[in-house]
């Protein structure tokens, strides 16, 4: 063996080794989180933390429902607004457009992905609230603005897995539906949506995650306050709206609380991750 | 007489589970060219593929019995296989050319073997492209790419490329099959000529080409070597009635 | 009642066409809105002089300086250990157990929102390692949030080499490591260049991540340890603050277009590496 051949042994070591590590951040990240966060909540009773409604850091009480409301009901805006748009924005690039106009237009969304979520924030503060404020009542700082900003921002992740899927459906799906008769819309709707499906479902599980991760823009347009919005024009804040507002000045329990909100934030979004990818799995097995 | 180089006795090859060679015991002799022939499945490739180690790649890869390349066992533990491989070049039936330019091509194995000396490496370029015949063609413009060349150029540079690392042997894994009869004819005189310099040890689904060229030939038949022989009496007279059949093409 | 399918088709894609019509004008709407208002306040001076006045007057120069430094700190840690990694998943391994946790894990990173990095950053770099909000933990954490794109884009270039070019290097004597330096790496450059290059253009945007572990202190960085605002961060807080609309607009625009250009640099780049081998 040469001598070349033996330090190959170290080099695969040493890429070991490298790759290890670049996991183990994960893994230290979930414990750092964890054990910042989980101590409060047994101090406090987990159930309280869930299911109090009252945030009042000063009086100790760390009710993080609202919050919890919160995320959900901007996440479930988000997707209101983005999965019709962003999947029909899919089968027309993708079913209805020629080659040409598909090559200029993917790109150029995929290209919108990479905008700040500060600028769409900003852009849902100068535009969308006045205009809600106007036209509907309220403070316009409300559950709908967030949501209609956060459907805008995930658009670009549902729309070029979406297309991804259906570009990978194999020709003679099609061209089998258009021998049998069936229009193009005919074939979409009942051959190729759900051949896509899981492909389609991913991305919305994606488009969640990232909806549900979001914290910036959410802090800009959606009001803030820590209760449960009566309705689509009240103001609400999220989970992570919750850790970024008081971060910079908690202390003592008051921050172990915040982290608390992050540990419930990770097991949320370590769910859908699992749910992504079990359906993703699925296509490919 | 010529001295044996390569020794396999009750040799034996494995993917997992599946063997696709069963106990081959053979003897290839030096500066002979052993033609290989048999229908697709029959360990032809595989067997070849053992002698430079080249199935170590695939997970899973087993053998059992001896393998001896000049009187050593090449599957002992310790034994060097970037020597082996370079000491057994070989040819793949698709050419396979780096994408850089045609010197670097040829360059490319003696430099990992470690040769750095600017001029050793113009002389290994030109000697290796004259002993496949590609010098004259190409000698004005080596720093193009090898992808510019045609098929059977290609191929030739391929064969070129092993050269540079002074092999003793040349493993061809069915060099022609995707080249025009007249490259196939400029592969087949290269091999003739180099002949004196080296081992050959050519794998071929057309037995024609077997025919023209090697000295002895051996018959696999899934992953059985059923016979071998000198090829002019493999082909006239073979003992086993499955060559027989394979030769007459009432199978294969 | 049956509907003419032709008929149906006929209104689906008109609806089809109108929902994509107002996709793409909000998307690009943004991007035009931004621009039109923003463009005007860049000038040389917006760009070559630091913020004055808590960011209403003068420019954004040290915001930039601390964008480069921050994004360059994190590509510098997150690229040798994502392409290290993909290189050992591609091919120093089987498919096997090892490789679908070592994959998961990356993929587990990459759904985690920016907020709780920021929180990790903040622990662990800011207080118990004691950098303080500087730099290094901004450029520390940031690393750690790119690490799986790098990880992933690094692996697809990887895998795209054909199989055939390693087994020539095999085939004359190289072994793994001068196969997967000579051979492999060199043709998934591309690949995994465009994978560093999204990188940047997503630290670039970071906002929750940065402000907790770099801090946002105006000055210029005078090391590593100095806190530094981004780009982001001060366009976050000149408009949440209300201190100058006009600088706000600015600094998005320059954003912006620090961002799309980047992008679009990563998928030309992608561009070439596809047609090379498809």
């Amino acid at each position: 063996m040469t001598r070349l051949e033996r330090s190959e042994k170290l080099i695969r070591l040493s890429l070991l080794i490298i790759a290890f590590s670049a996991v183990s951040v994960l893994a230290v990240i979930t414990v750092f989180i964890f054990e910042q966060g989980t101590p409060v909540l047994f101090k406090y009773g987990f159930k309280n933390f869930l299911l109090g409604l009252d945030w009042y850091p000063g009086e100790k009480s760390f009710g993080l429902l609202p919050m919890i409301i919160g995320s959900l009901l901007v996440t479930l805006g988000a997707l209101v607004v983005g999965v019709p748009l962003g999947l029909a924005c899919a089968v027309t690039l993708t079913e209805f457009s020629s080659k040409r106009v598909r090559q200029v237009v993917k790109p150029m969304i995929e290209l919108l992905a990479g905008i700040p979520s500060v600028v769409y924030g900003f852009i849902g503060v100068v535009i969308l609230v006045p205009f809600i404020r106007r036209t509907l009542g309220g403070p316009g700082l409300s559950v709908l603005a967030a949501s209609i900003i956060l459907g805008i921002m995930i658009l670009p992740t549902i729309i070029s897995i979406s297309m991804d899927s259906f570009t990978a459906l194999p020709k003679t799906y099609r061209e089998g539906s258009i021998a049998l008769g069936a229009t193009r819309w005919q074939t979409v709707r009942l051959v190729l949506f759900p051949a896509a499906r899981s492909g389609i479902i991913a991305s919305i599980i994606l488009g969640m995650g990232r909806a549900v991760g979001e914290t910036m823009a959410v802090i800009m347009i959606a009001g803030n306050a820590a209760t449960i919005p009566r309705s689509l024009l009240a103001p609400v804040r999220t989970l992570t709206s919750n850790i970024a507002l008081e971060m910079g000045y908690a202390s003592g329990d008051h921050r172990q609380a915040l982290f608390a909100t992050g540990v419930i934030l990770f097991i949320i979004i370590m769910i859908l991750n699992t749910a992504a990818n079990m359906t993703s799995r699925k296509r490919k097995g | 007489m010529n001295r044996v180089e390569i020794r396999a006795e009750g040799f034996s090859h494995f993917f997992g589970e599946i063997q696709n060679l069963k106990s081959i015991s053979l003897e290839i002799l030096a500066h002979e060219i052993l033609g290989i022939i048999g229908p697709s499945g029959s360990g032809k490739s595989t067997f070849l593929r053992a002698l430079n180690r080249l199935n170590d790649l695939v997970p899973g890869s087993r053998v059992e019995g001896l393998l001896e390349v000049q009187g050593q066992d090449i599957y002992a533990p310790g034994t060097s296989i970037v020597g082996l491989r370079r000491k057994l070049g070989m040819v793949f039936a698709t050419p396979v050319p780096l994408p850089r330019s045609i010197y670097e091509n040829i360059a490319f194995g003696p430099k990992m073997a470690g040769v750095k000396n600017r001029q050793k490496l113009d002389d290994l370029v030109e000697d290796s492209l004259r002993k496949t015949a590609l010098w004259d063609e190409v000698k004005d413009r080596l720093e193009q790419s090898a992808n510019k060349l045609s098929g059977g150029q290609q191929q030739r540079l391929c064969l070129a490329r092993i050269l540079a690392l002074r092999p003793d042997f040349i493993l061809l894994d069915e060099p022609s099959s995707g080249l025009d009869p007249i490259s196939t004819m400029k592969i087949e005189e290269s091999l003739r000529q180099l002949k004196s310099g080296f081992t050959i040890i050519l794998v071929t689904n057309n037995t024609k080409q077997a025919a023209r060229v090697s000295d002895r030939t051996a018959f696999f038949l899934m992953g059985e070597l059923v016979e071998v022989g000198e090829t002019g009496r493999m082909f006239t007279a073979p003992s086993d009635p499955r060559t027989n059949d394979y030769i007459s093409g009432r199978f294969g | 009642m049956r509907i003419d399918p032709r008929k149906g088709q006929a209104v689906a894609r008109a609806w089809l066409w109108v929902l994509t019509a107002v996709t793409v004008f909000i998307l690009f709407f943004i991007i035009f809105y931004i621009l039109r208002k923003g463009l005007p306040v860049i000038n040389s001076a917006f760009l070559t002089k630091n913020p004055e006045d808590m960011g209403k007057a003068g420019g954004i120069f040290s915001t930039i300086i601390g964008t480069i430094a921050l994004t360059f700190m994190a590509i510098l840690m997150a690229t040798p250990l994502g392409v290290g990694t993909a290189i050992f998943l591609t091919e120093y391994t089987a498919q096997n157990r090892l490789t679908r946790i070592i994959r998961f894990g990356s993929e587990c990173l990459a759904g985690i929102p920016s907020i709780i990095f920021g929180l990790f950053g903040f622990i662990l770099f800011v207080t118990k390692l004691g950098f303080g909000w500087s730099i290094l933990s901004g450029g520390l954490t940031l690393s750690f949030m790119i690490l799986p794109t790098i990880i992933r884009t690094s692996e697809e270039a990887l895998r795209a080499v054909p199989q055939c070019y390693r087994e020539v290097s095999y085939s004359v004597g190289g072994t793994k490591w001068q196969t997967v330096t000579r051979v492999v790496l060199p043709s998934a450059l591309p690949g995994i260049a465009t994978g560093v290059i999204l990188s940047v253009g997503r630290s670039i945007g970071e906002t929750a991540a940065v402000i907790f572990t770099a801090g946002s202190a105006l000055r210029l960085p005078t090391s590593l340890f100095s806190s530094s605002r981004t780009m982001s961060v001060h366009f976050y807080i000149l408009a949440r603050e209300g201190i100058s609309m006009s600088n706000a607009y600015g600094t998005a625009a320059v954003l912006i277009i620090a961002v799309l250009a980047i992008n679009f640099a990563a998928y030309s780049l992608m561009n070439r590496f596809m047609k090379r081998y498809s």
